[in-house]
């Protein structure tokens, strides 16, 4: 067991960089704007902030087991993996540029807080653009794979993005909801949530706990090559399917029952006992593969 | 923010790889773009940075590096979010290295 951990190249505490390197086949990482090309945020210099080269996201052709790919790797270390207006713009051509050449995926390495206040309306127009430009790289029959493991999870307009995507993979680290637990405790009182508290903070948005809700295809180990074994076994079974209206419904109904039975809960520890889980306690320290185990054989 | 210019004597380094880029712009840590300059034995430097004040320091720091290496021919770019000398002097070696083609 300490040999593997030893063996083991942590998601979580990667840069989006080292996060391509290791998820993408080696040698077949192709950056497009790479930083010497590219300029920082001209929003940030006017609000005296140093900018990144790349503004805090990576676009690159590349190869999963053979197959070509696009990717794209926010770097949550860089103003919380914001979405600002070059940031956005570059993940909104390379979604685009994806549904003209049709690689076998876009696998999409989301690690953000969402739009960077910074750029305001910039920030918040590229969100939207993004979501726009995911929908239509699937409707082209183009996979948008969303991984999150990072240490800023998918949160506000990435949370959406994330969830618009053909499927999620995620590790136990990795965080997604909608207001982050900062904003939820500023807004409503921490009687309502109390964002210090780490723990209840993963119990409600981390990576197990939506698992176990259906939220994500694949609960993966924080390991880069556990991603890359994810990302590939997923793409080996899907096909991306076309939507109509009685799926959407059959899916809406689906999150009207799922608000009906747990939207009182305050505690993903209530969620999952009324999921049909007999120790909910036990859910935080079981690995990833006993929580694989009892999610399959809890019922449906 | 600053914007410090520095120029330093340096001997010219062997040049392999595409410009190279370490690190990241995250609290107490940079980001360092190596690109090659047009003066074989000068390394020209500029750095933005996110602590006022520490010009003198970052003289000392990259003076240094460019007495100790080989860094001539090159236009190094800094972006800094309060990084401290030990983190700016490993970067630079870690930058030039993968300059001259070192780490992928």
């Amino acid at each position: 067991m300490i040999a593997s951990l030893a063996a083991r190249h942590s998601w979580f505490e990667a840069t989006a960089r080292a996060r391509l390197g290791g998820l993408l086949d080696p040698g077949s990482f192709s950056e497009i704007l790479p930083p010497a090309e590219s300029n920082p945020s001209p929003h940030l210099a006017l609000l005296d902030l140093p900018g990144a080269f790349d503004d805090g996201v990576v676009v690159c052709y590349g190869q999963l087991e053979k197959k070509p790919i696009f990717a794209i790797a926010q770097e949550g270390q860089f103003m919380g993996g914001a979405v600002g207006e070059i940031h956005g713009a570059k993940i909104v051509g390379m979604l685009r540029r994806a549904a003209q050449e049709k690689p076998a995926a876009v696998l999409f390495l989301i690690d953000s807080g969402g739009v960077r206040l910074h750029e305001a309306n910039a920030g918040l127009i590229a969100i939207s653009e993004i979501m726009r430009a995911v929908l239509d790289a699937r409707a082209a029959g183009v996979p948008v794979i969303a991984l999150v493991g990072g240490s800023c999870g998918a949160f506000g307009g990435m949370g959406i993005v994330a969830k618009l995507c053909s499927a999620i993979i995620i590790s136990e680290e990795g965080r997604l909801a909608l207001s982050g637990p900062e904003v939820i405790e500023t807004v409503a009182g921490v009687e309502e949530f109390d964002s210090k508290d780490r723990a209840l903070v993963w119990r409600v948005t981390g990576g197990k706990h939506r698992y176990l809700m259906g939220d994500c295809a694949m609960l993966v180990d924080d390991d880069i090559a556990a991603f890359r074994r994810g990302a590939t076994e997923f793409l080996a079974g899907w096909s991306e399917p076309t939507p109509d209206v009685a799926t959407l419904r059959a899916r809406q109904r689906v999150l009207q029952n799922r608000l009906a039975a747990y939207g009182a809960l305050r505690d993903g520890l209530d969620v999952w006992a009324a999921l049909g889980i007999a120790q909910p306690e036990s859910v935080p320290l079981l690995d990833r593969d006993s929580l694989v185990a009892l999610k399959e054989g809890l019922p449906t | 923010m600053e914007t410090l210019d520095f120029r330093f004597d340096s001997k010219p380094v062997p040049r392999v790889a595409d410009p190279a880029l370490c690190g990241v712009v995250g609290s107490g840590n940079l980001e360092i773009l190596v690109k090659p300059g047009i003066e074989p034995e000068a390394c020209r430097v500029r750095i933005k940075t996110s602590a006022r004040g520490f010009g003198a320091t970052w003289q000392a720091v990259l003076g240094s590096f460019a007495a100790s290496h080989a860094a001539g021919g090159t236009v190094i770019a800094i972006n800094d979010m309060g990084a401290t000398p030990a983190v700016v002097t490993l970067r630079l070696a870690q930058a030039l290295a993968e300059y001259q083609g070192g780490n992928p």
